[in-house]
């Protein structure tokens, strides 16, 4: 009767996940989407909690971890906007972890009851679920504290002969043990150890070599493990709940991966094996060349002049904290009857999706958040194309020059535009090292300084309160 | 595009996976494994995977680029489903006394699952509310 129950629980706590899931299709219905989340979870809390095999004494145990688990979770879900980013990838850590944690559980239970219970296909999986758990929580661990700029993390790619190769052998050693393990789970058990800690040290090692522009994509890869560790967990604990949530999980890390790769036009081989940004920033452009450059007021007042302004986005305004200078922008623009759009490429930022979070907590509509594809066949009539601490997302370099790292990754296209206006703090090349054309234009004029202050100075022009802020750099 | 291809690639191989396993099922029809569950049984669980793998693809790509990072957290949120194996690990009685270390990686594991659920589901919250229309033109 009970176990009835507890399954009954499970395929409707199924149902509402998918549902969850599919409602997050458009911003209208996403909030639907999150509460049936919460009540997916809380039917399978509840139907969990029905199981017999769980000793009343350890009820109050449990309440505690519960309590605990709260007290941690409702503070990280207060940070800024801006440190999303390093709040997810310590998100994927923490369920690593968990499941990690339930795979060592599992194993030393069903072993010391003399191994019945551990069939090859649930060893297989064990060993599926440790490995992944244990990697992804240390490997987002590490992109976490990247992400959060940790002192004696370095954010910077670091690379070292022959790490493809350690990285590889030292997995290849762990999924040799696993396979020793699946063979016969009883011989080998003291094996076990040694996948955890080899999948511990495999998830710091690969992340090392990892820079902040690859993140989007790392992050991604690191969800879709997450899930499919609880998919690994589901089948050795026979349970179909934790696969279903699991797949949809994995699923979502592994579509949101693949559009991050394509946006870069790089393989999932090149983003975890190929650490860019190293060669080409030693070499740099020996000839000096000259970008002309304006101040905050002169741009304002190119852009009281235009019908149709871009506004692209980039990781610097989320560094800055500029977006609600750029809503002031906005608004001051639209009021004078100018459209404004924003560009938003899908790998600008830290993460899928960042600049849009940060825009909307700006309040800009979200119909004015336009995606890369389809705001390029407006840049011929764009006047004003605004470039906020963005970089390699505009360099035309990745059209035209096949010699560049980034070449081929598409790009939006501010050069397209009759007049680029690019706000940056200094010409020092972003974070590929790659040198961008577009600031050497003819068309192209140069805001030098804070993007946060240039941006208040040019919202505070367009007001009309501006009286001669003249405030270059460089 | 490559998303079809890969759907195609998964199909491929959840079949040849399938397939694989029917055959060594059909040598051996009543075999029961250690686990106390016979080869159907296994391919039911892994029937089940596939099918939601499907679903998940399906549903995923439809969801806004808009909101990529909600969908994320979101995600993070449903993974901490991980929750119900952990219950069940701290709850259960392992060995001889009612508690040993076995119940305490079951807790630690709660600890982290529920953070992710409070967190997860809190901050996605938090996001959507941001996300507004266009507010109805003044002029």
């Amino acid at each position: 009767m009970n176990e009835t129950l507890i399954q009954m629980a499970y395929l409707i706590a199924t149902g509402l996940f998918v549902f969850s899931l599919k409602w997050m299709n458009g911003p209208e219905t996403a909030r639907r989407g999150v509460l049936a989340g919460v009540a997916a979870m809380a039917v399978a809390v509840g139907g969990t909690l029905l199981n017999p095999g769980i000793l009343v004494s350890n009820y109050k145990w449990i309440a505690l971890a519960v309590l605990a688990g709260t007290v941690i979770g409702v503070p990280l879900s207060w940070v800024p906007l801006t440190a999303v980013p390093q709040r997810t990838a310590l998100s994927h850590a923490f369920g690593g972890l968990a499941a990690g944690l339930v795979g060592v559980a599992e194993f030393y239970v069903k072993f010391s009851e003399g191994g019945k219970g551990l069939g090859r296909f649930e060893v297989g999986a064990l060993c599926a679920e440790v490995l992944l758990g244990f990697l992804t929580f240390t490997g987002s661990l590490m992109a976490a504290g990247k992400l959060q700029e940790v002192k004696f993390i370095p954010s910077r790619p670091v690379t070292y002969r022959g790490q493809n190769l350690i990285n590889l052998s030292l997995l290849g050693v762990a999924v040799i043990c696993c396979v020793l393990l699946v063979v016969d789970g009883a011989r080998f058990a003291h094996l076990f150890p040694v996948v955890i800690v080899l999948a511990l040290l495999f998830g710091v090692l690969l992340i090392i070599p990892i820079g902040g522009a690859d993140m989007p994509t790392v992050i991604s890869l690191l969800n879709a493990y997450a899930g499919l560790s609880a998919v690994a967990m589901g089948f050795v604990m026979d349970n179909k709940l934790l696969i279903t949530a699991g797949a949809l999980d994995g699923s979502s890390g592994l579509i949101l991966s693949i559009i991050m790769c394509k946006a870069m036009n790089r393989s999932f081989a090149n983003v975890l094996f190929g650490a860019f940004g190293q060669v080409q920033a030693a070499g740099g452009e020996a000839e000096k060349r000259t970008a002309k450059s304006c101040t905050p007021k002169d741009a304002a007042e190119i852009m009281e002049n235009a019908n149709l302004v871009v506004i692209v986005p980039g990781y610097g305004m989320a560094v800055a904290q500029a977006q609600h200078r750029v809503r002031e922008i906005y608004d001051e623009l639209t009021e004078r009857g100018i459209s404004v759009k924003f560009a938003i490429h899908p790998v600008a930022g830290r993460m899928p999706g960042h600049m849009n979070v940060l825009l909307a907590e700006a309040e800009i509509p979200y119909e004015d958040l336009v995606e890369m594809d389809e705001i390029n066949p407006e840049m011929p009539q764009c006047d004003v194309c605004l470039v906020i601490g963005a970089n390699d997302v505009v360099n035309p370099a990745a059209r035209s020059n096949p010699k560049c790292p980034i070449y081929g990754m598409p790009i939006i296209d501010a050069d397209k535009a009759k007049t680029v206006l690019a706000i940056k703090r200094s010409m020092n090349p972003g974070f590929a090292g790659i040198e961008n054309e577009l600031y050497f234009a003819d068309k192209t004029l140069m805001v030098f300084g804070d993007a946060k202050a240039v941006t208040g100075e040019m919202a505070k022009h367009l007001a009309g309160e501006g009286e001669g802020g003249h405030r270059t750099v460089g | 595009m490559k998303l079809i291809r890969l759907k195609g690639g998964a199909l491929a191989g959840a079949a040849l996976a399938a397939g694989v396993l029917t055959g060594v099922a059909a040598e051996a029809p009543e075999v029961v494994h250690p686990a106390g569950k016979t080869s159907t049984e296994y391919i039911a669980t892994l029937f089940v995977f596939m099918l939601a793998t499907f679903v998940g693809l399906d549903v995923i790509r439809r969801v806004s680029r808009l909101l990529h990072t909600p969908l994320m957290s979101l995600t993070n949120a449903i993974s901490a489903i991980a929750v119900v194996g952990s219950l069940l690990i701290a709850g259960q009685q392992h060995g001889t006394g009612d508690w040993n270390w076995i119940n305490l990686l079951g807790l630690i594991a709660i600890v982290a699952s529920v953070t992710n659920i409070v967190s997860g589901f809190l901050i996605t919250d938090r996001m959507l509310k941001m996300f507004k229309k266009r507010e109805v033109k003044k002029s």
